[in-house]
């Protein structure tokens, strides 16, 4: 429904994408279908910028996991940014915090 | 049929009165014969016929001219025509699609179905209500005699018939491997493998497995990214997350997970849950765990069964009765 995706790409190698709105089952398939193009890409860094998401659910999750599959199996790198304590807790409950870039600080340049 | 053989009579009396009175009625009357007209599938063209044919008898004497923008106006209605007979071959399609969702739901629970064991010192209670009409949450039980009572609940991520597929699967991979049964750490290290190589790339299950032993009442669990359930510790009244670390099924073939230990002494209870209960969203936002400790804490006393059917009828209340995910609550209560 209310979900907006801004795509950014910097360089060749290096991609950020601001999303803002809800992540659910309604706006879920947007979200992959703007995404899964982007991660045939040899090598990319893609940055994600969550500042703006006011809800997330499990659907959400699926994306970003099945995204962060593709991207590694190329050799490349997903970083999810800006992630408020709600959905930093759903990336730690459901262990995705353990291996994948969650919220770290350094050289996201999307402050 | 009848209504077609007297459908010109009706149109031209219709029309008569109408152009003689231009009357409220008169138009009230043409809405009437629209909808015994959409009742009898009579087409868009075959209307304006109608009212061609109509007006030759009525006013014979128009000019040529008009008769000729007829044509054109028929040419354009046969269009809509066809988009009307597509509308209906849709509703009816979408009528057998519906039957059969309400068939394989039913199958769904068949194959899905299973019974709260009844243990001596165990007061167990389960509801689980898809928010569709398939649910994509799962819970069961295993009794292992007079050793253990067995507890799974999973939840597959993404809503829906493919999620309520999955969970088939799951059930059967788990039926399958009896002599891990007892070792929380072996079921979901063994599922991992079996959703790893079998699901979809973007489809996930979290799940929480549980083995009670009766005779130590002991908890021993593990956990596969699923939302945490509570412990309730009676001495003192506390609700505490049963934290268990552990990766969603089904992301890395090597995961592995870790096993758990939770004494229970006679009235604590285990709260088992999915993530539609703490994701349920209310007008005033979500409802915070706390919230959702307050409910259990205004039924503890009821048994097990009776305070998870309360806390759901709450739940559902406050979202007013439209559950927007599937929802699953298990309550162990230890008796003596």
């Amino acid at each position: 429904m209310n979900l907006s995706i801004n795509v950014e790409n910097e360089s060749e190698q290096k991609i950020i994408v601001a999303i803002a709105g809800e992540i659910d089952a309604f706006t879920a398939p947007k979200l992959r279908e703007t995404l899964d193009p982007l991660s045939i890409k040899e090598d990319l860094l893609l940055i994600i910028d969550l500042s703006d998401v006011s809800y997330m659910d499990s659907t959400g999750i699926g994306v970003f996991v099945g995204l962060f599959k593709g991207i590694k199996a190329k050799g490349g790198h997903l970083k999810l940014v800006g992630l408020s304590d709600r959905l930093t807790r759903l990336f730690d409950i459901t262990g995705l915090a353990d291996i994948m870039d969650i919220n770290s600080e350094a050289e996201s340049g999307v402050e | 049929m009848d209504f077609r053989k007297t459908m010109e009579e009706k149109y031209l009396s219709i029309v008569k009165h109408y152009i003689q009175t231009q009357s409220e009625q008169g138009l009230y009357a043409g809405q009437q014969f629209s909808r015994r007209a959409l009742e009898q599938k009579i087409s868009p063209e075959e209307v304006i016929s109608l009212q061609k044919s109509t007006m030759q008898e009525l006013m014979p004497e128009l000019p040529e001219e008009v008769w000729h923008s007829y044509d054109i106006l028929l040419e354009i209605m046969t269009g809509y025509g066809f988009a009307f007979r597509e509308h209906q071959s849709l509703l009816s399609k979408q009528q057998e699609l519906k039957n059969e969702i309400e068939i394989a739901a039913n199958v769904q629970e068949t194959l899905l179905g299973t019974s709260i064991p009844s243990v001596e010192g165990l007061d167990i209670g389960a509801i689980s209500v898809p928010a569709k009409q398939m649910n994509g949450d799962y819970f069961h039980f295993v009794q292992d005699g007079n050793h253990s009572v067995n507890v799974a609940i999973a939840d597959v991520i993404g809503k829906g018939i493919p999620a309520a597929l999955c969970m088939s699967m799951i059930k059967y991979a788990m039926d399958s491997l009896p002599e891990y049964r007892k070792d929380p750490s072996a079921v979901l290290g063994s599922l991992n493998r079996v959703v790893e190589q079998n699901i979809d790339d973007s489809m996930f299950i979290t799940m929480f497995y549980g083995m009670y032993e009766l005779r130590s009442n002991i908890l021993h669990f593990a956990s596969a990214g699923h939302e945490p359930g509570f412990f309730y510790c009676s001495k003192t009244g506390e609700f505490k997350d049963l934290k268990a670390r552990g990766l969603l099924l089904g992301v890395d073939k090597g995961a592995s997970y870790k096993r758990y230990e939770q004494f229970v002494e006679v009235g604590d209870m285990i709260i088992l849950m999915s993530d539609g209960v703490t994701e349920c969203r209310t007008d005033k936002g979500f409802i915070e765990r706390e919230t959702l400790i307050s409910y259990i804490n205004n039924h503890i006393f009821l048994p097990a069964q009776e305070i998870v059917n309360n806390i759901y009828r709450e739940l559902e209340r406050l979202q007013h009765f439209q559950l927007r995910d599937d929802f699953t609550l298990i309550i162990m209560k230890r008796t003596n």
